[in-house]
């Protein structure tokens, strides 16, 4: 019986293998319900991974292949679902074999993200063939050799947009438009110009998909701009970011989720309200780069091998870690008073400059000016010792 | 191949929507040669595609109506071959739910119209009956009226199969077929002028749903007219299913049923659906405001879907007309039967409808043999009700993750004699790409499998521009 299960073999799960079997734990498994391990870098052909963990720039397949050779001494069980994860880490799964059930001693829940469909935006019109998001684009462009459009409208401008960009110029074809509702892109600035110069798309601000159109294939959008509705021909639409964790396995269960980052809570050791049950990487909120995830991932895996080794602080003594003002959300949501120095991670919900500020009891601990953008990773470290005797903490950005 | 045209069929039926596949079946299985003409890429590409999947009591029917009859009698029929064919049947219930003192006022009506139409189990529910079943509704619900007999069946599976026992008799089914006119002989025949050629038959039975006015032309100045009435739905995430057990129903009004909440074959929680009159007989769209107000109002009625995101959105088109009633006639002199104005109970009344269009061959034209039920096929089980292949020992991989799909039940979409015509049909026969990712996770392998099938949804990387 494995001591140790991983859900998920993407740059979170591989790399807190990884981490475990460093550590000395020989009993490391990694489920995934795909036929192959690497996670969504194996479907990002163009240059940009790797950076943060191995200083390296690698593609997303050459970046992931290298995740599964060092996640080697795991036991990798692809074309498995999990389909309850339950009390304790007990863990129902779906095998090519026949269903199964594990009794880990822990479990670390890597499930990743997915973007927000086109429904779940609440997207009028018909419902054609055409529209995809950048996950399901850049997999059959990259793996699949399968084009479903050659003009399509690329709807949003997060990072993953101008990624949907790169990977229809390796396709051959070019996007008729960006669209984006702000007025400005959700992105970092340049992107724009990247967009208009280097890949010639029209980057569409202050304008709103209305609905799709099209019967058997999309034929066009109806987009709005200062009140005015007008056509755009394409024919298919890139549906691109507002990420999700991948999180429906824990909802309806007795984990306490995070309704803010759409994942599980956790405490600073990145355990979730279960503590058998560790979680890393995005399905803990709305998308960070895979550097972020695999350090994520590394540190996840960290403390399950304290865990094992019966160190880790008890889950009671921590205290809840709440968002305030123009911040979306903060984790961990639960810290401990006296475990060292803390990372808290936050987003803003919009674009915006103001003062964050760590806030217990009416004092403020810690303060910075912060110019904030709704996809930029905001942090705060609480230094040691800063929490004694404080029962709650609270971040804001005003 | 289709028959030489000078071998007329002895029926054409123009329309393969669910109703035209049980009136293909059961003319199929009655032993005469018949032929369904569908204009779409598959069957089921009207407003069969798009409803709300439930297989109807009729208690809130007009009592006396053809309606209610043939509602009653189409849902015994599938009572009675739902299992032999495989095909599910949620036995969930419904609650009329009043939420104020003027829906308090309707229930007693509401009562005595169940019974009139011989819907005898309908009772009154206390408003702490009510939400000891139901404990997920919003506290102003006042109680109602328990209506025990309604259900949620697979709105797919069955007309499929209803076509599949037609074909297994003898009948053929031919897609892209629209019917653009027809003449008929001195000999009585008629000869239709379709996409794929021309078809002569004996006798045509119009169940062309929305089209039902402009096919009716070809035999005579159609007495009904097709107004279309659109139905926005929601279908909430699996994880919402436990938020209703019954199907949630509001107290009627004039002009509409009003939003339904209720659980899906699938696992899912519905909340629809709208109503909404409009010329356009071809396009079905869904609309923000629509979709928000649908929202709005499953909220008001259980609050816990706030927190409850959307899988998907659909819009259907319901062939209603000027007239209340069904409008289904014979027309001897014509060589013609006429099944118009088949509104949002067509599901729960296709087997009915197929079984009066019967009599009435009988009555105007000639007597029939009886038919004994065929037994199977059995249909794919799509349902979390039943056992699905995932969850059997050495099944194949899984393809589409929220639904659980594996590549057998992918492939086996596009075997058989009735294959997916389109992606459309693809995900009704196989429910792929249909859960809350819609496609990330899984439209690369699906198209791998369906590209050879449906070769208009890829090209090759590369390939022609």
């Amino acid at each position: 019986m494995a001591t140790t299960v991983i859900i998920g073999a993407g740059p979170a799960g591989l790399t807190a293998a990884r981490t475990l079997i460093a550590g000395g734990v020989t009993d490391v498994t990694i489920l995934e319900r795909n036929p192959e391990a690497g996670g969504l870098p194996r479907f990002c052909g163009h240059l940009g991974w790797g950076f943060f963990d191995y200083h390296r720039i690698w593609s997303g397949p050459a970046y992931a292949r290298r995740l599964v050779a060092d996640a080697r001494g795991a036991t990798l069980r692809t074309n498995v679902s999990v389909t309850s994860l339950g009390p304790g880490g007990v863990l129902e799964i779906s095998t090519p074999q026949g269903r199964e059930t594990l009794t880990p001693r822990a479990v670390l829940l890597a499930a990743g993200i997915r973007e927000t469909t086109r429904a779940a935006r609440l997207i009028g019109g018909t419902r054609p063939w055409g529209v995809v998001s950048t996950g399901a684009f850049q997999e059959m462009v990259y793996a699949g050799g399968q084009m479903p459009f050659r003009r399509p409208v690329v709807l949003g401008t997060e990072l993953v947009s101008f990624s949907a960009l790169l990977t229809a110029r390796h396709a051959g074809i070019r996007p008729v438009a960006m669209i984006e509702e702000a007025a400005r892109i959700t992105a970092r600035r340049l992107g724009d110009l990247f967009a208009r110069h280097i890949l010639g798309v029209p980057v569409l601000t202050r304008t709103k998909l209305v609905s799709i159109e099209g019967t058997s294939r999309v034929d066009g959008v109806i987009v709005e701009e200062n009140g005015m509705q007008r056509r755009i021909d394409c024919d298919g639409v890139i549906v691109t970011g507002r990420f999700a964790p991948e999180a429906a396995l824990l909802r309806g269960g007795p984990l306490a989720l995070d309704p803010a980052t759409g994942g599980p809570q956790i405490d600073s050791f990145y355990r979730t309200s279960d503590p058998a049950i560790f979680a890393a990487g995005n399905v803990l909120r709305p998308v960070e780069h895979s550097g972020q995830a695999a350090a994520e991932g590394a540190a996840a895996a960290t403390a399950m091998l304290r865990d094992l080794a019966g160190t880790l602080p008890a889950p009671a003594d921590a205290i809840p870690v709440t968002p305030a003002g123009a911040l979306r959300y903060v984790y961990p949501q639960r810290v401990f008073r006296d475990a060292g120095a803390i990372t808290l991670y936050a987003r803003a919900s919009q674009a915006c400059r103001g003062t964050l500020r760590l806030k217990a009891e009416g004092r403020t601990l810690v303060e910075r000016r912060i110019d904030a953008l709704p996809e930029r990773r905001i942090t705060l470290t609480i230094p040691e010792g800063a929490l004694k005797k404080i029962c709650r903490v609270e971040l804001e950005l005003a | 191949m289709t028959l030489p045209p000078d071998v007329p069929y002895d029926i054409a039926v123009i329309g393969a929507g669910v109703v035209g596949c049980a009136v293909f079946r059961d003319f199929s299985l009655s032993g005469l040669r018949v032929v369904l003409l569908e204009r779409g890429a598959d069957i089921l590409s009207g407003a069969s595609k798009a409803n709300s999947a439930l297989l109807h009591t009729g208690f809130d029917a007009v009592p006396g109506s053809l309606e209610s009859r043939l509602m009653q009698e189409g849902a015994a029929r599938y009572r009675r071959i739902h299992q032999g064919m495989g095909l599910p049947l949620l036995p969930t219930g419904a609650v009329v739910v009043a939420w104020n003192a003027a829906d308090e006022a309707a229930l007693p009506g509401i009562l005595e119209r169940g019974h009139a139409n011989g819907v005898h189990d309908v009772r009154p529910m206390g408003a702490d009956e009510l939400r000891a079943r139901e404990p997920h509704l919003a506290p102003e619900a006042r109680g109602g009226v328990w209506v025990p007999g309604e259900s949620v069946i697979d709105a797919w599976s069955a007309p499929l199969g209803y076509a599949l026992q037609g074909i297994a008799a003898g009948g053929r089914v031919l897609r892209r077929a629209g019917v653009r006119g027809g003449t008929r002989d001195e000999a009585g025949t008629w000869r239709l002028d379709t996409e794929v050629g021309p078809v002569a038959a004996r006798l045509v039975v119009n169940c062309a749903g929305n089209q039902g006015d402009i096919v009716e032309a070809i035999a005579r100045p159609s007495p009904f007219e097709i107004r279309p009435r659109k139905g926005q739905f929601v279908v909430l995430d699996k994880t919402a299913y436990r938020l209703a057990t019954a199907i949630i129903l509001p107290v009627p009004n004039e002009r509409t049923k009003g939003v339904v909440i209720s659980r899906t074959a699938f696992g899912n929680l519905l909340v629809g659906p709208t109503a909404e009159e409009q010329p356009d007989r071809e396009r079905a769209a869904t609309d923000t405001a629509a979709l928000e107000s649908l929202l709005a109002q499953g909220r008001r009625m259980i609050p816990a879907i706030a927190q409850e995101t959307v899988t998907t959105a659909y819009a259907g088109l319901r062939p209603a007309t000027q007239f209340k009633d069904y409008q289904i006639e014979a027309l001897p002199k014509e060589g013609w039967i006429s099944i118009g104005g088949i509104r949002s109970t067509g599901l729960t009344a296709a087997l009915g409808i197929a079984a009066h269009a019967r009599r009435l061959y009988e009555a105007h034209f000639a007597t029939l043999p009886a038919f004994e039920e065929p037994e199977g096929p059995v249909m794919p089980n799509l349902t979390e009700e039943l056992p699905r292949p995932w969850q059997e020992d050495h099944r194949e991989e899984i393809i589409c993750h929220c639904e659980m799909v594996t590549r057998r039940e992918i492939a086996a979409a596009f075997d058989g004699p009735l294959p997916a015509g389109d992606l459309g049909g693809l995900k009704r026969r196989s429910r792929c790409m249909m859960g809350r990712c819609q496609g990330f996770y899984c439209f690369r392998r699906v198209m791998e499998i369906a590209a050879p099938h449906l070769p208009d949804l890829v090209s090759p990387l590369g390939g022609a521009r």
